[in-house]
């Protein structure tokens, strides 16, 4: 296959990248780049494992192709945290014990970075359970996840208040 | 050794309470969050290559033609396995030297016995080029009819059910038991095939040196595994070195090394260059396991006072044409409610499916949705409350043995569930509450029951210079806990702050750990682990004791206890010692212990060992469209001692989860004219999702249970889908007035 060239910023680092047009971007991620936290679940965009943020926006990785996003900046797992800091969400998915064996956490949690961004679930549980129905969790630790998105979200919202005043 | 430290029978550092009984927060919590916890197909060693497997699309016949030159043509493939150039095994994978060992199809002939069964592996230099590979094969078939329904082959009686339990087991008459009854009931339901679908599917990562091989894969039982590799290739098992830090869920479908993972090993070997085997979602219905579908009936009889005179469980169910595992359904009456006469009996044919396997409470869910449908049916034909008629029925001894139990708190669960659900004021008859917005209400309760079970494991414990302590064994984490569990076990049983002790686990070259499965993990390895700390701690209390310039020289018999890191003379607390100086005075680096756990032979003769629960369950169903809601689950379990609250509540209600999915959800679909799965991916194959999920509660009921082992531990990983299941079909029914006979339950069944 003949190789195309593409430039990705991944957690922030531009990267240059010769890739084989049949790459999907989650497998350029875990076979390429390294990035690993991001997971392969179905590869068919039906269980949320591989979900990253383009653009600010959450999208199945398996369901993209390497190619197609040219141009896109991409925040994996790995980009959340900085360094032993972790993200409000992050802390608060461990304080609620939202997720039993990880595997689909990395997902899970680049889903609820994507939908407080969209401003769309608030403090309604009921809309965060539907906001999240994308990604499954056969652990089933839904309650947790619920419970870490509202808690989340009060946390980040009181930071911004901090930062405005 | 001159005292005694006889932390078996007195875990003294435990009711110190330092760690154990701690809601501590997931210590691989960091890694987990962070996409840092390196699951088996993330590794990626220099010279890796990528395999793929091409898997049968027919379900039984042969493999006639495979196109390998096309295959070999694409850019990048390495080699393509096949039958003809499989590397040789030292073992059949046919053979079958023991009910745990189960065949394997590692490309040994061209014979199809299963849709998705492995026909060639393509090893290539990249992913796409494997899977590329993969599809230029274009295998041609000589296929032949499929059977797949229960139908649709002779059956017989299996020699074993489950793990080898008798098929047909009597205690009293029961046709004298029946006919003797007031009232008899007799129902029969079915249940489907179900699909383990771990988040992670099973994934391979190995590479050879010589004849030592090593290797990344996700495993429940780490010694079983490399024992198994050890004698198909014929390799000393110590030269096997399997890593499986964590899984991306097991569910049983982990606890046996499959084949493709086999395979993954046999692709490394053939190209000489460590190779990366995933299977894909598709792939996994079929070589990996899965609970077999049952029918089951149940003929009850009951008294003018509700007791039961009678209960005859039988289920029918299926293995696969070429192994045995019989889902043992029926099994489930033997321990919950009192009878004078109790049958249960299976049998089963053979379909064209991959193996049957342990799936979460293999039997254990299958019979309980059944059983708890036919009690709830016997209270309403006895005019009774289901809760009053199981208390009725209420099991004083087990029933099927006679034997005491070693404790149950059953009772206690069911008053405190039913009081947090509010159950006292729910009516008898179905179809009588509605809510606000006119959907059908119903309430329906189920009991739960899973056995404590131990197996065999072996813990190593050391004493460090600097008064740290490590503890090692070879624990399988999927999900469960076991990182933070057994390292708040390790603690005590060290007598150390849990952040002062080194746990190590997931890595096959430390001791035996046994298996992670039978919800039986934490209770025998949990028991190592404390084992090993007696026995380090012995040690270290010889050397104090047995040293004049020690202040607890002397102690003798009044012993010492192990705190933070300190020895205290029990009988005089203000004379003790840290760990560091003992070893100090010794000159020692380090001392070392080890210890073991396993079941006690004598307790496990006189006393029946049972977890229990009960579980009350709210639906909501639309009047018109028979749309079905859980709106509210409440457990209560009582399991013996807890370990940690917070994972125990979380393994409660994913257990409870997977019985509304049970009762609701998941079904494997068989296409009757080809014998293929239709529905063999996440779309279509229903697992709940976030927005299925009602409000679940869990109360943890208190229990001590001084014979089940010292620690006083049962197990909570399975408990949760019995009793839960039948508590949604039962709640469906009091919305509805209809009787779910078949699961899940469907909208059709509804709309009669």
């Amino acid at each position: 296959m003949t190789s195309l060239p593409i430039t990705l910023t991944i957690n922030g680092h531009r990267h240059e990248l010769e890739v084989d047009p049949r790459v999907t971007l989650l497998d350029l991620l875990r076979e390429r780049l390294d990035l690993t936290g991001t997971k392969k679940g179905c590869d068919r965009g039906q269980c949320g494992a591989c979900t990253v943020l383009v653009d600010g926006k959450r999208i199945n990785s398996c369901l993209a192709l390497a190619v197609s996003q040219d141009g896109a900046n991409v925040m994996t797992i790995e980009g959340v945290a900085r360094g032993e800091e972790l993200h409000p969400v992050q802390a608060a998915f461990i304080a609620h014990d939202g997720f039993q064996c990880g595997f689909c956490t990395p997902g899970q949690i680049m889903s609820t970075l994507g939908l407080i961004a969209e401003g769309q679930a608030g403090d309604d549980p009921e809309r965060i359970r539907e906001g999240l129905s994308g990604n499954i969790c056969r652990c089933a630790a839904y309650g947790g996840i619920v419970e870490a998105v509202l808690e989340a979200q009060q946390q980040l919202a009181q930071a911004d208040r901090r930062t405005a005043a | 050794m001159t005292l005694e430290l006889s932390l078996n029978q007195q875990p003294a550092h435990a009711r110190q309470g330092s760690s154990i009984g701690q809601p501590l927060t997931r210590r691989d919590g960091f890694l987990k969050v962070t996409g840092a916890a390196r699951y088996a197909a993330d590794n990626h060693p220099p010279g890796m290559l990528h395999a793929v497997l091409a898997v049968s699309s027919i379900t039984r016949g042969r493999v006639a033609s495979l196109d390998i030159e096309a295959a070999k043509a694409h850019a990048g493939v390495v080699e393509v396995m096949t039958p003809r150039n499989r590397p040789a095994l030292a073992a059949d994978p046919d053979a079958k030297d023991h009910p745990f060992m189960f065949r394997l199809d590692l490309l040994q002939n061209d014979q199809v016995r299963y849709p998705n069964q492995t026909i060639a592996v393509v090893i290539a230099e990249t992913l796409e080029a494997a899977t590329e590979g993969a599809a230029l094969l274009s295998p041609r078939y000589e296929a032949l009819p499929a059977r797949v329904g229960l139908d649709d082959a002779e059956s017989f009686v299996p020699r074993g059910v489950g793990v080898g339990g008798p098929a047909v087991q009597h205690k009293g008459d029961i046709e004298a038991g029946l006919k003797s009854a007031r009232t008899r009931i007799e129902a029969t339901y079915e249940t489907p095939a179900q699909y383990h679908n771990a988040m992670e599917p099973h994934a391979i990562v190995a590479a050879w040196d010589g004849d030592r091989l090593s290797i990344d894969t996700p495993s429940q039982g780490l010694a079983m595994a490399q024992g198994r590799i050890a004698g198909l290739f014929g390799i000393a098992p110590q030269n096997i070195h399997i890593r499986s830090p964590f899984l991306g869920g097991g569910f049983g479908s982990k606890g046996m090394i499959s084949g493709p993972q086999v395979l993954g090993i046999l692709a490394a070997r053939l190209v000489g260059r460590p190779v990366k085997l995933v299977l894909r979602r598709e792939q996994m219905y079929g070589p990996v396991g899965h609970r077999a579908p049952t029918r089951q009936t149940l003929r009850m009889g009951m008294d003018g006072e509700g007791r039961l005179t009678a209960i005859h469980h039988h289920a029918k169910t299926a293995s696969s044409t070429f192994d045995d595992f019989f889902e043992p359904a029926a099994d489930a009456s033997h321990t919950l409610y009192a009878s004078p006469a109790i049958t249960t009996s299976h049998e089963a044919v053979r379909l064209d499916t991959g193996t049957p396997l342990f799936m979460r409470a293999p039997g254990e869910a299958t019979g309980s949705i059944a059983l708890e449908s036919a009690i709830d049916e016997a209270a309403h034909a006895c005019g009774m409350d289901p809760l009053e008629f199981r208390l009725r029925n209420h099991a004083e001894v087990e029933p099927m043995t006679g034997k005491p139990f070693s404790s149950k708190a059953l009772r206690e669960c069911y008053s405190q569930a039913a009081k947090a659900f509010g159950w006292a004021s729910r009516p008898l008859q179905p179809r009588l509450m509605r809510d606000a917005d006119g959907f059908l209400t119903g309430w329906g309760m189920g009991t739960a029951t899973f056995p404590a079970i131990m197996f065999q494991a072996e813990a190593r414990a050391v004493l460090k210079a600097d008064g740290s302590g490590l503890m090692e064994t070879g624990a399988q984490d999927m999900g469960q806990g076991a990182w933070t569990a057994f390292a708040q076990i390790a603690a005590d049983g060290l007598g150390l702050d849990i952040e002062q002790v080194d746990f190590r686990a997931g890595s096959s070259d430390l001791p035996n750990a046994g298996i992670a499965g039978g919800s039986g993990h934490t209770a025998t390895a949990g028991m190592a682990i404390h084992n090993a700390g007696a026995a380090v701690i012995a040690r270290l209390a010889d050397l104090a004791t047995g040293n004049e310039a020690s202040p607890l020289f002397g102690a003798g018999n009044e012993g010492v206890l192990a705190r933070g890191g300190r020895l205290y003379r029990r009988d005089d607390e203000s004379r003790s010692e840290s760990y560091a100086e003992i070893l100090a005075r010794a000159g020692l680096t380090e001392i070392e212990g080890h210890g073991k756990g396993a079941p006690d032979p004598a307790s496990q003769e006189t006393y029946a060992k049972h977890a229990h629960g009960a579980v009350f369950a709210e639906v909501k169903v639309d009047p018109d469209f028979g749309q079905i809601r859980v709106t509210r689950l409440v457990g209560a379990f009582a399991a013996g001692r807890v370990i940690n609250p917070r994972l125990v509540r979380s393994q409660y209600y994913g257990g409870m989860i997977w019985g509304v999915s049970f009762a609701l959800h998941e079904e494997a679909i068989t296409d009757r004219r080809s014998g293929r799965i239709q529905n063999a991916n996440l779309a279509e194959y229903h697992v709940p999702v976030n927005a299925d999920v009602p409000s679940v509660e869990a109360l943890l009921v208190h229990e001590d249970d001084p014979y089940v082992n010292a620690l006083g531990i049962k197990g909570v990983g399975e408990i949760g889908i019995t009793g839960t299941a039948g508590a949604v079909a039962n709640a469906v029914w009091h919305a509805t007035g209809v009787r779910p006979r078949r699961f899940p339950i469907r909208i059709e069944d509804l709309l009669v």
